[in-house]
């Protein structure tokens, strides 16, 4: 692994106005340390079923193709622009206005121009009308024409894993043109031929046999759960018991598998279990259907759905009536915008109805699944919790919108509902850094790994620096999200730019909150940090 | 480079009526097949291009949403950006296409020091939406060449367009926004180094041609003073498929503009200009973000095999049994369905 530069030399040189020499075409990709993923191991693809390409690096002067990798990746191609309306016509109708330019946290924190969403897709529109099109081929560059050849195959390698689908240049193209799309069936595409990520592929391999990501066997979730329990004994002085794989519950209860075992996610399953004995609520969780995100979403589509049939089964075998979804970004993208057609439809499921307010979720009356906030934001609306939001005192709370609960679901108010109170103090980041403008956190879609350090905190500068602002104009020292991967990924991105500031989940705050029917006097908070005014106690 | 190349295919779209006409005398080529051959292509291209978008399917609903969702009765969704029903995305797609709100959104981001600052960006849009709005009306105008009685809406349009009364005739104001607009589009193309790097001779060359057609319109209008009967003759005959060269004198200036406006009828469905109806079949604004409510079809979707709950159990029954979580007997032999 290579060298990550100080946060001050990072982005020495930067400047967002000046471009290239040469022409796009002609610069290749830049393969160096910290600069790139690792290509996949060739045993988890076995082990998959799906082609590899043996052992091999995208450093390697040659990559070991087959010899007819061009003919399958052009039927590829062609068959995905018979598929999907949206990848074919946003091949057609992009008129380079550059709107979009500035708008990638990739381009901001690189300025790389290929990190602008429109040359990005070029990358691809310009083999589509280079090898399918008569005048593409006849005017080649001055039409923005180019055959397929290796070296654009590298190309695609380093841009469409230099994307973490995040949307923000979908909300300002005045065609709706969305990148995410493009490299959701690019990646899909390069699949078919092998390549893909090995940071991305080992989650799904994990998820596809053993029920989740992070590959915890069933014993072990109910070991860590167990022993997160201990701690809210210790806390609380409340011995609570999470129901495992209990037949006939109300409610399913799926969360992504680093709430069970990752600082600091099992926080915010600490405070989803505070919630439901606070409630009395008739959940379960699932040890088969451990996982509510899907890596196969970030990989090839048809792997999204192989992960996500294991939830619908384990709701049929256990008879729950619905499904509350935990805190997760692409989770969310992916349940709310492509459940209900791949999985549905959900007879055997009721239309949720919560059973403490009385409360029929109309929005979800087909899919049957309510977002943890959504349901949250309804009891407090119904005075149904007792909350003490001054034991959250000794914190200062931003939120961060995740990429993919805002611009791929739309959930904005319900999280802030539950912020303004379950804490006194809460404080907004700049008005274009937050909502459908939120910046990404540099490493979703499955880019979060280690030897990728350096552009990940290029791609989350823009998010850290609305992060810095608060901090230092107004004290913020905690840094809220409904996403696991961003609890993950900008718990790195804190201590890289903004080392003062911690991550959370809503939950969390929720957990500090609550007044437990039989509690003992809290001095700590969740992460046994002393409250405020209890610093002497601990 | 791009500009060069795109300045010179423009230079031989001029010549070859010069020639055509003025040269070899073929008018009724250039004034009657022409003009039917480019609007043919415009058409059945146009058609070409829709069949082609709307025989792939959308298969999942993929709604950019840009505002609340429509969830508890108690939180206001945003109708606009969060569309919940048919008539709130009609609604949505409305403002995107006659009023272009995405790109009203445009922002600008600078570096302030080290700090990223993030300022409105309105210039776009406005250029953009003069360019677009005033060649809707000066297309509207131009229908008083293609009826006998010109309706009544399009000679109030025509009233207000030149409401200045400057000169005579009254400058249409159109005419002096439509190059405002088109002019701001391409020095923007010129001096902005992101855009000028992104910029190919395919994104010059609409924005010279449409110029063009603007130019030698105005100049027809205020200075060249054309037989405006003749032209009538002949706009009338071809729109209604009685096409006949009419006696007078057409000028040189007429073809020219006849014969771009042509090459851009012809260019138009095979080019990003077919943005115009793409933008209706976008489907990140075109479908409601009603995902959770109702039922979406994918034609294509296809049942996939997984990991079924008897397999996972068979694999892991040992560790289950030891730490206690329970066996279901009754799910171990259940295949998937």
């Amino acid at each position: 692994m290579s060298k990550l530069p100080k946060p001050d030399e990072l982005l020495q040189g930067l400047d967002l106005h000046r471009t290239p020499e040469k022409h796009w075409m002609d610069i290749k990709p830049d393969f160096s340390p910290g600069k790139y993923c690792y290509a996949v191991d060739p045993q988890v693809m076995i082990d998959l079923g799906r082609p590899n390409l043996g052992k091999w690096q995208p450093t390697d002067e040659k990559w070991p193709l087959p010899e007819d990798w061009k003919e399958r990746l052009l039927k590829a191609i062609r068959d995905r622009m018979e598929r999907f309306r949206s990848f074919k016509l946003f091949m057609d109708i992009c008129v380079r206005c550059g709107a979009c330019a500035d708008k990638c946290h990739f381009f901001l924190g690189t300025g790389d121009p290929k990190n602008m969403p429109v040359l990005r897709a070029e990358l691809i529109r310009s083999v589509i009308k280079g090898e399918f099109s008569f005048f593409g081929r006849l005017f080649g560059r001055v039409a923005g024409a180019r055959p397929l050849t290796e070296e654009v195959l590298k190309e695609w390698y380093m841009y469409f894993y230099q994307c973490t689908e995040c949307r923000r240049c979908s909300v300002f193209c005045p065609y709706g043109i969305d990148t995410a799309e493009v490299t959701i069936i690019m990646r899909d595409i390069l699949h078919e031929l092998g390549i893909a990520l090995d940071w991305a592929m080992k989650p799904l391999r994990n998820s596809h046999f053993i029920g989740n990501h992070l590959g915890l066997q069933p014993h072990t979730i109910k070991e860590n759960i167990e022993f997160l329990m201990s701690d809210i004994a210790e806390i609380t002085g409340l011995n609570i018991e999470v129901p495992i794989n209990k037949k006939g519950a109300e409610v399913l209860f799926v969360t992504p598998s680093a709430d069970f075992f990752a600082d600091p996610g099992i926080y915010t399953f600490m405070g989803y279990v505070l919630l439901f004995h606070h409630i009395g609520l008739d959940y379960t969780i699932s040890t088969y259907a451990s996982e509510g995100g899907n890596f196969g979403f970030f990989n090839a589509i048809e792997f999204s759905k192989k992960l996500h049939s294991k939830i619908y089964e384990e709701a049929k075998r256990l008879k729950v009536k619905w499904i509350i979804g935990g805190e997760c970004g692409h989770q969310w993208r992916f349940w709310h915008q492509y459940h209900g057609t791949m999985f549905g439809p959900f007879d055997y499921l009721e239309v949720p109805k919560s059973p403490i307010t009385g409360t029929v979720f109309e929005h979800a009356k087909y899919h049957k699944a309510v977002h943890i906030c959504e349901f949250t934001a309804d009891l407090i609306a119904h005075n149904k919790l007792k909350l003490d939001p001054s034991r959250n005192d000794h914190i200062v709370v931003t939120f961060h919108d995740s990429c993919n609960t805002s611009r791929g679901m739309g959930i904005f108010e319900e999280p802030r509902f539950i912020l303004r109170n379950v804490c006194n103090n809460f404080v907004e980041m700049p008005e274009n850094t937050i909502r459908e403008k939120t910046f990404c956190c540099g490493s979703g879609s499955g880019l979060n790994t280690d030897e990728y350090m350096e552009i990940r905190m290029r791609g989350g500068f823009p998010r850290a620096n609305a992060v810095e602002y608060v901090h230092k104009n107004y004290g913020v020292n905690t840094l809220v999200a409904i996403c696991a991967i961003d609890r993950a990924t900008l718990t790195a991105l804190m201590k890289y730019w903004v080392p003062d500031v911690v991550v959370a989940g809503v939950h969390e705050l929720v957990g500090n909150a609550l007044i437990m029917e039989g509690e003992k006097e809290r001095t700590t908070d969740l992460r046994y940090r002393p409250l405020k005014g209890m610093e002497e106690e601990v | 480079m791009n500009l060069i190349f795109s300045l010179i295919v423009l230079a031989i779209l001029i010549l070859i009526p010069l020639m055509g006409v003025g040269v070899l005398g073929l008018n009724s080529l250039f004034a009657i097949f022409i003009p039917y051959l480019a609007f043919a292509i415009f058409f059945f291209g146009l058609i070409y291009r829709i069949i082609g978008w709307a025989r792939s399917p959308q298969p999942y609903k993929i709604t950019t949403t840009c505002g609340q969702q429509k969830s508890l009765s108690w939180i206001k969704h945003s109708r606009l950006e969060s569309p919940a029903s048919s008539w709130e995305v009609y609604l949505r797609m409305f403002f995107e296409v006659f009023l272009f709100r995405s790109l009203f959104r445009n922002l600008r981001a600078d570096f302030d020091g080290k700090r990223l600052i993030y300022g409105s960006a309105k210039w776009l849009w406005l250029g953009a939406i003069l360019f677009h709005l005033s060649f809707l009306v000066i297309m509207i105008r131009h229908l008083r060449f293609f009826v006998n009685d010109i309706p009544s809406i399009v000679q109030k349009i025509s009233a207000v367009d030149s409401f200045f009364q400057l000169g005579l005739p009254p400058i249409y104001i159109t005419n002096l926004l439509i190059l405002a607009g088109l002019g701001f589009l391409l020095l923007r193309r010129l001096v902005d180094a992101k855009v000028n790097y992104l910029s190919y001779a395919s994104d010059y060359f609409p924005l010279l041609l449409i110029i063009s057609i603007a130019l030698t319109g105005i100049l027809m209008r205020l200075y060249v003073k054309p037989d405006l009967y003749a032209i009538k003759q002949l706009t009338y005959g071809l729109a209604t498929f009685n096409p006949a060269l009419p006696k007078g004198n057409l000028s040189m200036l007429f073809y020219i503009h006849l014969f771009l406006v042509s090459s851009l009828a012809a260019y138009f469905p095979f080019s990003k200009l077919v943005h115009m109806v793409g933008v209706f079949f976008s489907p990140t604004r075109n479908m409601p973000n009603d995902n959770r409510m109702s039922r979406h079809i994918n034609p294509w979707e296809y049942p996939v095999k997984y990991v079924t709950y008897a397999e996972w159990q068979e694999k892991f029954r040992d560790v289950m049994e030891e730490a206690g979580i329970p066996i279901d007997e009754e799910w171990a032999n259940v295949a998937q369905k």
